[in-house]
């Protein structure tokens, strides 16, 4: 177990490096930036003086160095947009798209856990046919698309929900459902599928020979075993959620850390849009190593 | 002997099991476990073994559909019991084991967890009673340490251990019959023999009706008091253990008594190897022996309705040959 972890740690990292490279160069790929920071009106001698005052004439492995040296220490450079640090910047927007990612993972989870293990334990019938069609249906709805059919209808028309912001946590609704809906397709079939085929297993049949209640062999002989899968898929999607906020934040305009994202991007204020990336790939993997964390402890046999 | 007719445990009578429009795994199967008996279904693999036990537990999978004169259990008939009161049966009074040790228990509990439930569920005790009772019966199936056990998962334990574990766990609230499926086939031999012997004792110790499946002769000649010859889902010859050995009547159990080498009863003049052929797939109402083409005595007329035969002492066959026919050397 220790071992598996230290693996998955030194996998993070290398992914964690990788990721700052791409984004790195990605940012420094898009055009001058000393021009861009100066904007339309500067003349040569304005971006010859910023050009030399970020350091942008440096040669890019250098550039780089310097900027990875800083960000593992937690200094994440100063957005050009806001002139204040970044890590205030992410600070302050953190608990916006936490909360909306969390809302939105537990809505798809109490949708989609009942809903698969239903069309599992009624496998081939109407009702499986029916719960399978709505995840067929909701995987082809565009989000934005969701998004804004919402936001006439129940927020415009029935007024039950603010269309923008979080005022209050009824902010956090809408954008958390349509989120959702993104990850419920996938987080259903696999509960389904998952449930299927532990309902077949041999340790099914040891149980039903024991007398046990139709409730103890689904929820506590198949589920368990039907979880790992799950669990692994749930912590992906809750990254997927986290990146789709992008989306979903701009069109509630929701004060979040993709809202910042996607300002920061169409500004092309590349020390925040470096960081945001930075910080989504963190966030990605300490998902994943979570999840496997929890099928260790779902699972026996991972815990060696 | 035992006559398992006076008070049986267990009495099934003509029990069929179909699987749609085509398949009819089970046709007309009769048979009775006498307590402190141990009645051996033997034949090869895909006549019908594994469905008739499950049918009797009605734990046979979707799709398959069974019907009975009657399945009675100390006299009351199974088949009329809604499934709940079924589920109250199971793992209580009757209780049953598999032929897959390694995949027979759930690998995400640990075995005193698993062994636990049943008598919780059965005997409405605490979980502390339970995993006294627990390793109590592993103690008695021979597990070394059984404390230690309990807190193990599955996957600690080899295949030998597993199986002893899947009996302790049938036998945790004392059931008066025990269905073992080939409960030793997955295993290497060493351990074959040692689970026999451990099923053998038990069952003389606790007085269990004992009905074990088997497709092995080897097991039947060193378990069974009684034995129901299958094929293609009928019980082509049954009758006490000593009996049939001595003096086979069907053709098929001749047959697969020349497969295996037991001392006295290979007939020399019959050639050692499987009977040739495969068991074949039977639709309703099929007419006929479902022997005929493997049957080296095949006549016309075993295409007809075939009689049941009786060669006395509680032995029967299926065949239109008569059991003295049949004993005749050279036949
Ligand atoms: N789930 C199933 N669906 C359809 N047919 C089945 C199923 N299970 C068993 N059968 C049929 O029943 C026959 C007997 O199977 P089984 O009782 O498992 O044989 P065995 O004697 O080896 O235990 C098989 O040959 C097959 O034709
Ligand atoms: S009935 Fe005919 S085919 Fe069947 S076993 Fe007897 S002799 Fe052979
Ligand atoms: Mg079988």
């Amino acid at each position: 177990m220790r071992l598996f972890l230290f693996r998955r740690l030194l996998l993070a990292i290398l992914v964690c490096l990788t990721v700052l490279v791409i984004s790195f160069t990605l940012t420094r790929l898009s055009g001058d930036l000393a021009a861009s920071i100066a904007g339309p009106n500067a003349t040569a001698s304005d971006i010859a003086i910023i050009t030399r005052n970020y350091g942008l004439d440096r040669p890019l492995p250098v550039q780089f160095f310097d900027w990875a040296g800083h960000a593992a220490t937690g200094d994440l450079g100063r957005s050009f947009l806001y002139h204040s640090p970044v890590r205030e910047l992410i600070g302050a927007r953190l608990p916006v798209t936490l909360t909306l990612g969390l809302t939105g993972l537990a809505i798809a989870l109490a949708v989609s856990l009942p809903l698969g293990i239903l069309a599992a334990a009624r496998e081939g019938t109407a009702i499986d046919r029916a719960i399978m069609l709505v995840a067929l249906v909701g995987q082809a709805m565009p989000s934005f698309w969701l998004g804004l059919v919402m936001i006439i209808g129940l927020g415009l028309d029935l007024q039950w929900f603010p269309i923008s912001g979080v005022d209050t946590w009824q902010g956090y609704i809408m954008p958390g459902i349509v989120l959702a809906f993104s990850a419920i397709p996938a987080l259903m079939r696999l509960t389904r599928s998952g449930m299927i085929e532990a309902l077949a297993a041999d340790y099914i049949r040891t149980a039903r020979a024991k007398g046990l209640s139709r409730t103890k062999i689904v929820f506590k002989h198949a589920l368990r075993n039907a979880a790992m899968p799950v669990v692994s898929i749930a912590a992906v999607q809750l990254g997927f959620i986290l990146g789709g906020s992008v989306v979903i934040e701009a069109v509630f305009a929701l004060p979040g850390i993709g809202y910042l994202a996607w300002e920061s991007i169409t500004k092309n204020d590349f020390p925040v849009v470096q960081a945001v990336v930075l910080f989504l790939a963190v966030i990605y993997i300490a998902l994943t190593l979570l999840a496997d964390m929890m099928n260790a402890l779902l699972d026996p046999r991972l815990r060696g | 002997m035992t006559n398992s007719a006076a008070d049986p445990v267990l009495s099934v009578a003509d029990l069929r099991v179909t699987f749609g429009e085509r398949t009819e795994a089970v046709r007309g199967m009769s048979l009775s476990v006498a307590r402190g008996e141990t009645h051996c279904i033997v034949g090869e693999s895909g006549c019908g073994k594994s469905v008739t036990s499950l049918a009797v537990m009605n734990l046979l999978p979707r799709g398959a559909a069974r019907s009975a004169g009657h399945i009675r259990f100390h006299g009351r008939d199974l088949m009329g019991l809604s499934e709940r009161e079924m589920a109250r049966l199971r793992g209580d009074k009757i209780a049953m084991i598999f032929q897959e040790p390694m995949t027979s228990l759930n690998p995400a509990y640990t075995i005193g967890s698993q062994m636990a439930e049943v008598f919780e569920r059965h005997r409405r005790a605490g979980r502390r009673a339970a995993m006294d009772r627990a390793a109590e019966l592993l103690a008695r199936v021979g597990v070394t340490a059984p404390g230690m056990r309990l807190g193990q998962y599955p996957h600690q334990l080899s295949g030998g251990l597993r199986q002893r574990v899947m009996i302790a766990m049938a036998l945790m609230c004392d059931p008066e019959l025990l269905i073992a499926d080939e409960p030793t086939t997955a295993l290497d031999v060493t351990v074959q023999a040692q689970i026999l012997r451990l099923l053998q004792k038990l069952q003389q110790e606790l007085g269990l009706a004992l009905l074990l499946i088997t497709h092995d002769l080897g097991v039947v000649a060193r378990m069974a008091q009684r034995v129901s010859v299958m094929y293609a889902g009928q019980v082509v010859e049954s009758g006490p253990a000593a009996a049939v050995f001595a003096a086979p009547t069907h053709p098929y159990t001749r047959g697969l008594l020349a497969c295996i080498p037991v001392p006295g009863t290979v007939r020399r003049d019959e050639p050692l190897g499987s009977i040739p052929g495969m068991v074949p797939r039977i639709a309703p109402g099929f007419i006929g022996c479902g022997f005929r083409d493997r049957c080296g005595s095949a006549m016309p007329e075993c295409a007809g309705a075939v009689p049941l035969r009786d060669a006395g002492g509680g032995h029967t066959h299926l065949c239109r040959l008569l059991p003295d026919a049949t004993r005749a050397p050279g036949a």
